[in-house]
Order: structure tokens, then C-alpha cells, then sequence
């Protein structure tokens, strides 16, 4: 076979020409199954903008992506950080962004690993099914950079700035993690809107505003009397979604605003569940994307070098003691395990036999594979297959340390012992829901002074960072019109560690 | 699958975003700004600027666990030698080998670098001030004009026409005379051309009524079609132009200076400063500025900047021939009516007692009158020069800073006051209060 292209420039021609290749043995060999593709050229300013708006190309405007952007800006522009390769969108059909300075290789790299790899797990994993829309998504994210706009005209640039901070603040707490999500898309939030709007219209009367008569004030139930927290629904753990229902005092367009901040949380929830798994996938698919090419000369020695290059750049994982560690890369671990998995269907060792009797030998790797990417999240992924053999291969280990101790417990290492520990720790590690603080609205005291009273339960003593909960509460507060308390109580024992509280939002 | 090239896509989608930044922070932008300049020679304004500001304004908070706190369980790549049970000494705080994590967006926290476009810092830097008698008072008597869109008009050039318009009207008054359309006569051919193959013997279609009435029918609307015609003279529109006088939008920037022996290189910095200070600040409101260098000493010549700034010449002292080097050049080359004038005067202060008449008739008759400002700026070598009491040339100037509201007089000593004293010159009298 001749090879796709030569040198470094592309060309549409090439792009195209590779495109089929790619597909030829993603589809047939591999077996994916994807949402069609929509590749797009952009610039590298272009690209910095989508990153700045969280990977997203149709944002709302808002001065802290304004922040990222210059941030990011000035480190491309230093040379100390170079810019990703890509960035891909879970949408139908799923959008994939290279730019132009790359060679024909890398965009081959570049097609194999987003518009394929990623393409897929977006549109199999169980999460991302059950979580996002992604036929809806863009034309969602037009409705909100529309909305959002018209609201800035309509109410003033800096009421909806303000509105947006406390918004952004709180949305990692703005996810449903249990319930299953309700069908949204655009023409339902306008036609709510309209809805809105049109019974506001009907229902206004300037006469009985002027004329209403002054009703005596109804006599204030008594203190001791239970308070209606039924109605709120409590305990509640998406503050967002709480807010947006329950504040007494928002504006029509200001829970719409809440809204949309909190669609996007959810959004990006299950990328945030799924890294190692997305980018593993993702990555395990380019390589042997390239690696086919390559053997059936569709890819010449040159451009397979340059991909080698890249990849191996990408999976780059310094140990813990090196100046340029800054955290496990989920490339990395990603990509090796599914190496390991390839590895263990195929020349299974006595060792993974009995760790892993369903899957070792089995010879057919990519239908585990599938069938992995399918089913599972990163905690649940490396409960279940993380081996022995990728431990040792990693060196792995765990580390325990109590708050006012001075020294680290090396709790765990490659050895018999540790294997089942270092999975474990190393699943919780990746559990989100262990990482990001459980708070709940416990009660608001609608009968007296409308105290909105928050829990957050503190496990293992790991507390929260005060200055910010501080001033997150601040946001809390004038969201909801009222004083708000934040009570920081132990899960094992029920004891309070802390109380932080906002008297007066500030308005 | 298919391919886009967005490059062509609108640029700078990032512009709203960073609007919304700057807005965001201001007043640390514009205190670093003013500090930037201070430090820094402003004559070589950089390009772009590169700006550190405090970051805690720009602080999103989000409900996080402290690191520091609770029982902490990690696991981490590349063991070299631990075994289980094994104690490691926890790294200083702020990270390092072992620490878990830093900062959530791997950045310091207390400071925020980023930079500023040269446009962006100038407007920060020269903000809100502004040129005193902006506009050029003799603009309607300017000979230049430029065009502009006013409407249309039913006569004009065939390169003006507005098609829009005139389709417009030819179809309205088409429609309102009813003009047989094409497909309506198409119709009626069809019509015709059926019938006459219903009637194969040609005799009988001479004869037949309703071929008959057909095609006078046709015939009639053809001659409707002729005599109203498709695009009538008076359909016609064009687009219509109007002379507007031209504002002037070319300045000049006079710069004196007293380059005699009494002057010291420092003050010659102060002054410089000060030039530039105002070129920048005059480039930013006129398309198109050029500068007139004069040095004098006992005598006045224009000469080029390199010269002006480092050539040495000894001599006296006398301020009128500046002055009149200054007219000569107006006079050769800088009609008053096509160019705004500014002019700027740098000096010790020391003047020949004798040639203060002269200056204030020159100034009264023959500068001010022409320009649109004229700033002097007495420079002071040490901080014991300003309690010194008044020089000559002050003595000379003071009046004038009284009578007319386009000359001003200041003193600088040091450095850091030209800035001040530039603003205060050119902060607009309503904003002062």
C-alpha cells in the first residue's frame, strides 16, 4: 500500500485520505462505534478560546473565562506550555477542533484519538448515556449564550456578572448525582420562558396593585411549631437546583441563569468521573490506530516517529519524587491498563489467572474492552482491573498521613499485601464523590428569620478551606435573599467542628 | 464525516470575555499600569506590557477541602526503596515531592500575570484625559472634504445606483399596473398551442371562436407587456452623496527647549519625558503628528531629535528667538488653518532679563493665537531649586497663564512628578472638581 501523505504539511486531500484509512480500521477492526463526525480547522487563538471557556466554543461571556484566556495566553506565548493538540465536544455529531499548525501526522494522531477514541466513549458509556444529551447540547449552549446576553441587556452587565460568580461557585455542588435526569433541550427552556413572561403579562393589574387593600399581617405561627420543610424537599444536595426552586427572592430570569449554570454542571460531570477512562480509551485507540497504519505502510517511518514522539510525550508519567510531578497522569495510567487488559486476554500469567479468571486468555481483548468502556467509571474501572503486574510495573504506592503528625505512613507497596490496598486507595482517589465536599441544605427556617441552614459532612476530619467557604457562603447568601449558616459536622461521631455563617447578604 | 475550516471565523471571540476581565480589575490594572510607567523610561514604550496584579480579586472560590486538613491517603508512581511501614518526612508546606496536591489551578495565588496590548495600556495610562480645544475651531472653513451616505436621490451616476431600491419601485409600479406577468402569457401560449392540436385541420382552427378570442387575448397582453415597460426612468434611484467638511486631522507638535550651558543632562531627561509623554498622549488623537524640534540658546534652530536631545552648544540665553524660529516654521509649513498646533517649552527658567518684553509680545501676537495649547514646563535640577524664587521666565509667563486658557505653566522637579503634573494638565476642568 502507498502512504496517506508525505511530509508535514496537510492538505484537506490528506485529511480526507487519512480520515477513510482511520475509519477502515477504528470501525472494522476495532470495532467502535460512533456518532458522525464533524471535524473543524481552527487557529490557535481560536484554540485558546476554547479553552478558556471550558472546552467549549459557544460560551456565554464571562470575565473569568476573559481570566483563563489571558492566563493561558501568556504561558503559550512564553513557550512554557504548548497548546493541546485538540479538544472535542460530547455532541451529536460530535465535534472535534485541530489546528492548524499541526503536521499531517500529528493530525492523523489528532483524528484517531478524539474523533474516534473519545467519539466513542462519549457515545457508549453508561454515564455519558444516562447524563448528557448530546443531541441537544449545542443548541443548548446557543439558547444560553442568547439568553444570557439578552439578559445582560436587558438587566445590566454587572447584575448578571454578579449573578454568574455565586453561580460558578457553586457548581460543583450544582449536580444531581442520583436522580435520572429529565429530558431538557432548548425549545423546552423558551417555551418555559414565554410561558413566564405571558402569564406575568395576563395576570399584571394596576389598579389592584394600587388599590390592594392592607391585609393584617397573619398572626406568626408559633416558634415551636415544625416548620413546613416538606415543601422544600429537604435535605437537598444540589444547591443549585435548590436555589433555583426555593429562593425567595430571585427574579424569574435570574433561576433560568441558575438553570443553565446548572445544566452545564451536569454536563461535565461524567467527564470529571471518567478521566483516566476517556483519555485511556482514547489513547489506547490512536495507538493502535497509528501502529495499524504504520504496518500496512499506509504510514511512512517518518510520520510514525513523529507519532511515536507525541505519544510518548503524552503518556509521560514522572515519579513522585521528580521536580516535573504534578500528579498521576491519567494518560498514563489510563493507556496502561488498557495495555494490561490486552495483555491478560491474550498471554495471561498463573498471577492474573487467579485474578482475573474471567477475562484471562479469553483472546478476544477488544470485546472486554467495549464492553468495559461500556459499563464502568474510573473508580469502579480500577476496582476492577488494576493488576498486579501494572503495580509493580508503575511502582505504586500508598501513602497515610494524620493532620498534626509530621511523617507519612507508607501504608502499602508492590508487594502481596499491597496489591488489594493500593487498588482500593487508589479507586477512592478517583471516587468524586469522596473528593468533592458533601454538602446538603438541611433546613431553612421559613417561619422565622429564613436562616438557611447547611450541613457538610465531614469525613476522615478533612475540613473545609475556610477563607473560600467564607466567601462562597457570601454568594450563597445573596442568592438566597437571607442569612445562611454552614455547620461542619463529623460523620462518625455527629460532633460539630466548625460553624461558619453570612448574617447579612450583602446586596 | 465532514471538514470545516473555521479559521476564517470571526477572530477575537475572546474580546468580550476580556472586556468583562479588565473591567473586572480595574483599578489593580490601572495602579499597575501607572506604576509600570513610573519605574520605566516611557520613551521606549514597549509593545505590549506585561502586568502583574493582585490576584485576590480575581478569586473564584468553590466549597473545597482544605489539603491540610483530616486523615490524608494517597497513592503515588515511581517508588524507589520504600517498604511498608516505612515513615517519610512530610514535605515543607506549598508542595514538593510527596505533597498531594498544590493549588487547584497549579498557579500562585497571590499574583496574577498577564499582558496588556500597547492599546490597552495607553488607554489605561492616558485615561480620562483629555486634550484641551479638541477640535480645530476653523473646521468649517477646512477646504478638505469627505463624503458622506445621505440618502438617494432620483438622478445620479450610473455607478451610484441602488439596485434595491430600484427593483423596488419598478415591481410595485409593475404590480399596481397590472403587467402581465411572464408565466401568465406562457399560459396562455400553452393554452393555445393545445387547442390548435385539438384542431388538427388547419382550416378549422382559422375559424374556431375560441382560438380566436385566445389569441387576442394573447395579443393584448403583449402589448401591455410593450407599453409598460420591465424598468422605467422612473424607477430609478441612486444612492446620494454629500460633502461634509473634513475636521482636521493633523497635528503638529512644537518642541522647545533651552539648550544653553545652564541646563544639566537630568533636566534634559525631565524634559524629554515630558515630550514624549504628550506625543504619545497627541498621537492617540490625531491620525497623522509630526514634531518640530527647536533648541536655542542665544540663538534658535530646528534641528533633528538626536541633535536636540544630546548635541551640546554653548551660549547665552534668549527665549524670543525660539519663539520666532517657531513662527518662521509655522509660517513656512504649518498653515494654521490645516494643522492643529501644539507646542511644548522645556526650561531652566533662566532668560535674559531684557528679552522678557520680547517673549510675551511674540507669544500674545504671533503663538498663541495659532495654537491650540502651549505648555511650559519649568524643570528644576534639585529639590532645593523649586523653593528658589521666581525665575525670569516665569515671571514673564505668569500672566498668561491668567489670561489665556490655552497656556499653562507647571515646575518639575523629579521624576515622578511629570506624570502628575502631565495629568493635571490635560484632566478636564469638570473632572478636576
Amino acid at each position: 500500500m502507498t502512504t496517506l501523505f508525505s511530509g508535514g504539511d496537510w492538505s484537506y486531500d490528506s485529511l480526507e485520505r487519512s480520515y477513510q484509512a482511520i475509519e477502515a480500521i477504528a470501525l472494522g477492526e476495532l470495532g467502535l462505534e460512533i456518532y458522525p463526525n464533524q471535524i473543524e480547522v481552527i487557529t490557535a487563538e481560536q484554540m485558546l478560546d476554547a479553552y478558556a471557556s471550558i472546552g467549549l466554543p459557544l460560551m456565554y461571556n464571562h470575565w473569568s473565562f476573559g481570566k483563563q484566556f489571558a492566563h493561558n495566553e501568556l504561558l503559550y506565548r512564553k513557550g512554557a506550555r504548548g497548546l493541546a493538540y485538540e479538544i472535542v465536544i460530547n455532541a451529536n455529531p460530535c465535534v472535534s477542533y485541530i489546528m492548524e499548525d499541526n503536521s499531517m501526522a500529528m493530525q492523523a494522531l489528532v483524528m484517531a484519538h478524539a474523533a474516534f477514541g473519545h467519539n466513542h466513549f462519549f457515545r457508549n458509556n453508561h454515564l455519558f448515556r444516562q447524563w448528557t444529551d448530546a443531541d441537544a447540547i449545542l443548541d443548548y449552549l446557543a439558547f444560553a449564550k442568547g439568553y444570557i446576553a439578552h439578559c445582560e441587556e436587558r438587566y445590566g452587565a454587572r447584575a448578571v456578572e454578579r449573578l454568574l460568580d455565586a453561580a460558578h461557585a457553586l457548581m460543583d455542588q450544582g449536580v444531581n448525582r442520583y436522580q435520572r435526569k429529565r429530558r431538557t433541550g432548548p425549545q423546552w427552556s423558551e417555551a418555559r420562558e414565554r410561558e413566564r413572561r405571558a402569564y406575568a403579562e395576563a395576570s399584571y393589574d394596576d389598579l389592584w396593585t394600587r388599590t390592594r387593600p392592607h391585609a393584617p399581617e397573619p398572626p406568626r405561627a408559633r416558634p415551636d411549631a415544625p416548620a413546613p420543610d416538606e415543601a422544600l424537599d429537604l435535605p437537598e444536595e444540589n444547591l443549585l437546583y435548590f436555589l433555583e426552586k426555593h429562593a425567595p427572592r430571585l427574579a424569574p430570569w435570574q433561576r433560568e441563569i441558575l438553570r443553565i449554570v446548572r445544566q452545564l454542571a451536569q454536563y461535565f460531570y461524567p467527564q470529571k468521573q471518567t478521566k483516566v477512562m476517556n483519555e485511556g480509551c482514547a489513547t489506547y485507540v490512536h495507538y493502535r490506530v497509528m501502529n495499524r497504519l504504520h504496518e500496512q505502510g499506509q504510514l511512512s517511518d517518518g510520520g510514525y516517529l513523529e507519532f511515536l514522539h507525541a505519544h510518548t510525550a503524552v503518556i509521560f508519567q514522572p515519579d513522585f519524587d521528580d521536580p516535573r510531578f504534578g500528579g498521576a497522569n491519567p494518560y498514563t495510567l489510563g493507556f496502561e491498563m488498557m495495555r494490561d487488559i490486552e495483555r491478560i486476554c491474550r498471554e495471561p500469567s498463573e498471577e492474573d489467572r487467579s485474578w482475573f479468571p474471567d477475562i484471562a486468555g479469553c483472546g478476544t481483548p477488544m470485546e472486554v474492552l467495549r464492553d468495559a468502556w461500556v459499563e464502568y467509571r474510573d473508580e469502579s474501572f480500577l476496582l476492577q482491573f488494576l493488576s498486579p503486574s501494572l503495580i509493580r510495573k508503575l511502582r505504586l504506592f500508598e501513602l497515610t498521613g494524620e493532620e498534626d503528625e509530621p511523617d507519612y505512613l507508607v501504608a502499602a507497596i508492590h508487594n502481596e499485601q499491597g496489591y488489594q490496598k493500593i487498588r482500593r486507595a487508589l479507586a477512592r482517589q478517583y471516587d468524586v464523590s469522596l473528593h468533592e465536599p458533601d454538602i446538603q441544605v438541611v433546613g431553612a427556617d421559613l417561619q422565622g428569620d429564613r436562616t438557611l441552614l447547611l450541613q457538610h459532612q465531614v469525613y476522615d476530619g478533612r475540613r473545609l478551606d475556610e477563607a473560600d467557604a467564607t466567601l462562597v457562603l457570601h454568594h450563597i447568601a445573596r442568592l438566597w435573599g437571607y442569612p445562611v449558616v454552614l455547620l461542619e459536622v463529623d460523620a462518625a461521631s455527629g460532633a460539630t467542628w466548625r460553624r461558619l455563617h453570612c448574617h447579612q447578604p450583602d446586596s | 464525516m465532514r471538514i470545516f475550516d473555521r479559521r476564517r471565523n470571526p477572530q477575537g471571540k475572546s474580546l468580550a470575555n476580556r472586556q468583562r476581565f479588565m473591567r473586572r480589575a480595574k483599578r489593580q490594572v490601572t495602579e499597575a499600569v501607572r506604576q509600570a510607567s513610573s519605574d520605566r523610561s516611557i520613551r521606549d514604550m514597549p509593545g505590549e506590557e506585561k502586568i502583574v496584579i493582585p490576584a485576590d480579586s480575581l478569586h473564584e472560590p468553590r466549597l473545597r477541602h482544605d489539603p491540610r486538613t483530616g486523615q490524608q491517603d494517597g497513592v503515588l508512581p515511581g517508588n524507589k526503596h520504600f517498604r511498608q511501614g516505612d515513615r517519610v518526612r512530610r514535605p515543607p508546606e506549598g508542595g514538593g515531592s510527596g505533597g498531594r496536591e498544590g493549588s487547584p489551578d497549579g498557579e500562585g495565588e497571590d499574583a496574577f500575570t498577564f499582558v496588556l496590548s500597547r492599546e490597552e495600556f495607553l488607554d489605561i495610562f492616558l485615561e480620562d484625559l483629555q486634550l484641551p480645544d479638541l477640535m480645530k475651531k476653523s473646521v468649517t472653513r477646512s477646504e478638505q472634504v469627505s463624503y458622506q451616505r445621505a440618502g438617494f436621490t432620483a438622478s445620479g451616476a450610473p455607478t451610484n445606483i441602488n439596485l434595491l431600491r430600484t427593483m423596488r419601485n419598478s415591481l410595485s409600479r409593475r404590480i399596481a399596473l397590472r403587467r402581465p406577468g411572464r408565466g401568465e402569457m406562457a399560459e396562455l401560449e400553452r393554452e393555445i398551442e393545445a387547442r390548435e392540436a385539438q384542431l388538427a385541420e388547419k382550416s378549422e382552427a382559422e375559424n374556431d371562436p375560441e382560438l380566436i378570442a385566445l389569441r387576442a387575448r394573447l395579443e393584448r397582453l403583449r402589448r401591455r407587456a410593450r407599453e409598460i415597460p420591465f424598468l422605467d426612468p422612473l424607477d430609478l434611484r441612486f444612492n446620494r452623496f454629500e460633502a461634509v467638511p473634513k475636521p482636521v486631522t493633523q497635528a503638529v507638535m512644537f518642541c522647545l527647549m533651552d539648550v544653553s550651558g545652564s541646563m544639566s543632562e537630568e533636566m534634559k531627561d525631565l524634559a524629554k519625558r515630558f515630550f514624549t509623554l504628550l506625543y504619545l498622549f497627541i498621537q492617540r488623537r490625531y491620525r497623522h503628528v509630526e514634531i518640530v524640534f527647536i533648541r536655542h540658546t542665544h540663538r534658535a534652530e530646528e534641528v533633528d531629535e538626536e541633535t536636540f536631545f544630546y548635541s551640546r552648544e554653548t551660549g547665552g540665553t534668549l527665549v524670543s528667538t525660539a519663539l520666532e524660529e517657531m513662527r518662521r516654521v509655522i509660517d513656512a509649513r504649518y498653515s494654521p488653518a490645516d494643522w492643529n498646533i501644539y507646542a511644548a517649552q522645556a526650561s531652566d527658567g533662566d532668560n535674559m532679563t531684557a528679552d522678557g518684553p520680547q517673549v510675551a509680545a511674540l507669544l500674545e501676537k504671533d503663538i498663541l493665537p495659532f495654537t491650540q495649547y502651549y505648555a511650559y514646563i519649568e524643570v528644576a535640577g534639585g529639590v532645593g531649586e523649586l523653593l528658589r524664587t521666581r525665575s525670569n521666565l516665569w515671571q514673564t509667563y505668569a500672566p498668561f497663564s491668567e489670561s489665556h486658557a490655552n497656556f499653562a505653566a507647571r515646575r518639575v522637579a523629579k521624576r515622578s512628578d511629570i506624570y502628575p503634573v502631565f495629568r493635571e494638565l490635560f484632566t478636564p476642568e469638570t473632572e478636576r472638581a
